[in-house]
């Protein structure tokens, strides 16, 4: 059900852990919902040189949660902020359509951290919006579909 | 790597001696059961012994068998065959919150069509209480379905109470009985049960093949209109490989039952423990004792569902989970909600079902390498970050 590449960053993942001190935290989803993505991000000079992860969820949400990480070390706050779910599901071969939702929120933990950093830092990030408490409320009334196991 | 196949709930390899007593209808014995030449008469008798030795093992009589695809048109086929022939009667139907989707999707299109259903609540324990079922009761009930093992969480109902108190209201009892086949010795005359479902892909039988018993005398609308076959009730030639299949896979699963069941139960146990034992965070889903004797569902916090499974499967083991990830859905499994556990925890919940194949070396397998993959999970968790830090303090 999972390309090579979600495995891979599944059971291998990338950037699993905490940055002290960081200058950016996002911390998206909840237990309810079966996955919570935190993300911590270390900037210097507007470049995003560091970034670590923490996920409590699916194979789809750990391996998303990775490839972002991997995407923005590097990069500037603009270019940090292109990086949507679908280029994370993308760089990973694409998801199956019922765990799209995980890649939205890589997308959202990697903005709600940039919107952290923007606030301790009292500066405004262009295009950056206010994130969302919980980006799970409108998928809930998308999918009505519930099959159990068998 | 030896590859542990603990899914014995979702289905089972075909018994080996099955398959044999299956090979010879595809091939040489390939006539028409309904034909009058000798070749379909020996197809004929075939069907007809079947009958004889799936009626005897649930204590009914062969007439009372009909052969369908499995269990989910069994289940289908009781609840909307006894709805459209009783509707004269009343328009109330009586089940619970834990059916299979075979039963709660049956009943929620009868819903749209008129009738009324009453979806009763369970314990903690995910056990019908017969007294509920009984304060249900309305002068418009005109069928009660109610599960005798669940799927899930293993829990066995009191079915023999449930059957005598629609027998005492003159109400069809029907049951799904096709996690508990196999696995409770079923006697349905001496447990009042009106029609029963089963099927052969869980007792090491072949997929694409059910039975529904319907007590001689109940009036039951037919399910596929067409030629005589099943008399009539279900239309359409026989899949004879497959009824001589299941009956064999019945004959097996009966044969030598009490000192298979203790045995698998002891296994049961023994995994259960090691993983309780072994995991900190865990708690039992579903009935301590009163359950099948394949099942363990553990509720594992801090973990979700899915990403167990995925890591079982790279060690070589196979399982199942109530988490929503597993169910393409964001819901979590609706047994393990109606039995009270929170949303988060149902995600994190774990079921590995035996079968007869199950080793002791294969428990202890699973015992030694899940303390590991929990705990790695747990390390990456922003949950378990937190348990830690309170801990601490």
């Amino acid at each position: 059900m999972y390309s090579e590449k979600v495995m891979d960053h599944f059971m291998h993942p990338r950037n699993v852990g905490e940055i002290e001190n960081a200058s950016g935290v996002g911390t998206v989803g909840n237990a309810k919902c079966g996955d919570i993505m935190k993300v911590y991000l270390q900037i210097e000079d507007g470049i995003i040189k560091d970034a670590k992860f923490k996920t409590f969820g699916c194979g789809a949400a750990v391996a998303t949660s990775s490839m972002a990480t991997e995407l923005v070390i590097g990069k500037t706050i603009e270019e940090a902020l292109k990086i949507t779910n679908k280029s994370v599901a993308e760089a990973l071969d694409g998801l199956p359509p019922v765990k799209m939702h995980c890649s939205l929120l890589a997308e959202e933990s990697l903005h709600a951290a940039l919107w952290d950093y923007a606030q301790k830092n009292n500066i405004t990030i262009e295009g950056l919006k206010k994130p969302v408490e919980d980006v799970h409320d409108h998928d809930h009334d998308l999918e009505e579909d519930e099959e159990g196991i068998n | 790597m030896n590859k542990i196949y603990f899914d014995n709930a979702a289905t089972t390899p075909v018994h080996k001696e099955v398959v044999e007593a299956m090979l010879p209808y595809f091939t040489e014995n390939f006539g028409n059961p309904s034909s009058v030449y000798q070749i379909a008469q020996i197809n004929k008798k075939a069907v007809d012994d079947s009958r004889e030795t799936i009626a005897k093992a649930i204590g009914a009589q062969a007439n009372e068998i009909f052969f369908t695809s499995g269990g989910s048109e069994a289940d289908n086929w009781a609840i909307k065959g006894i709805a459209l022939a009783h509707k004269n009667k009343g328009n109330h139907i009586i089940t619970t919150k834990i059916e299979h989707h075979a039963v709660l999707h049956t009943c929620e299109f009868l819903e749209k069509n008129g009738f009324e259903v009453t979806y009763l609540d369970v314990d903690e324990n995910g056990m019908v209480h017969p007294e509920d079922v009984e304060a249900a009761i309305k002068e418009t009930t005109i069928l009660i379905s109610i599960m005798y093992a669940n799927n899930e969480i293993g829990t066995i109902n009191p079915i023999k109470e449930i059957g005598a108190i629609a027998k005492a209201h003159k109400i069809p009892f029907h049951t799904d009985a096709v996690q508990a086949i196999g696995q409770v010795r079923i006697d349905v005359k001496e447990e009042n049960i009106d029609l029963l479902s089963l099927s052969a892909h869980k007792i090491n039988g072949p997929k694409g093949m059910g039975v529904l018993y319907i007590r001689r005398g109940l009036k039951i609308e037919n399910l596929i209109h067409g030629g005589a076959q099943e008399r009539g009730r279900r239309a359409g030639t026989e899949n004879v490989p497959g009824i001589v299949g299941l009956a064999k896979a019945m004959e097996i699963a009966y044969t030598d039952f009490e000192a298979k069941i203790e045995k698998m139960t002891a296994l049961r146990d023994k995994l259960i423990k090691g993983l309780l034992e072994n995991i900190p965070y865990t708690k039992l889903n579903g009935h301590p004792t009163m359950r099948l004797a394949n099942n363990s569902n553990i509720g594992v916090e801090y973990v979700e569902g899915e990403s167990l499974l995925l890591l079982l499967d790279m060690n070589g083991i196979s399982g199942s989970s109530g988490s929503a990830c597993t169910s393409g859905s964001l819901d979590p499994s609706h047994v393990l909600l109606a039995i009270g556990i929170p949303h988060e925890r149902a995600h994190g919940s774990i079921r590995l079902t035996l079968g007869s194949q199950n080793t002791e070396e294969e428990i202890d397998k699973v015992i030694e390498v899940m303390p590991g993959i929990v705990q790695r999970m747990r390390d990456m968790s922003p949950l378990w970050e937190e348990v830690v830090k309170n801990n601490k303090q």
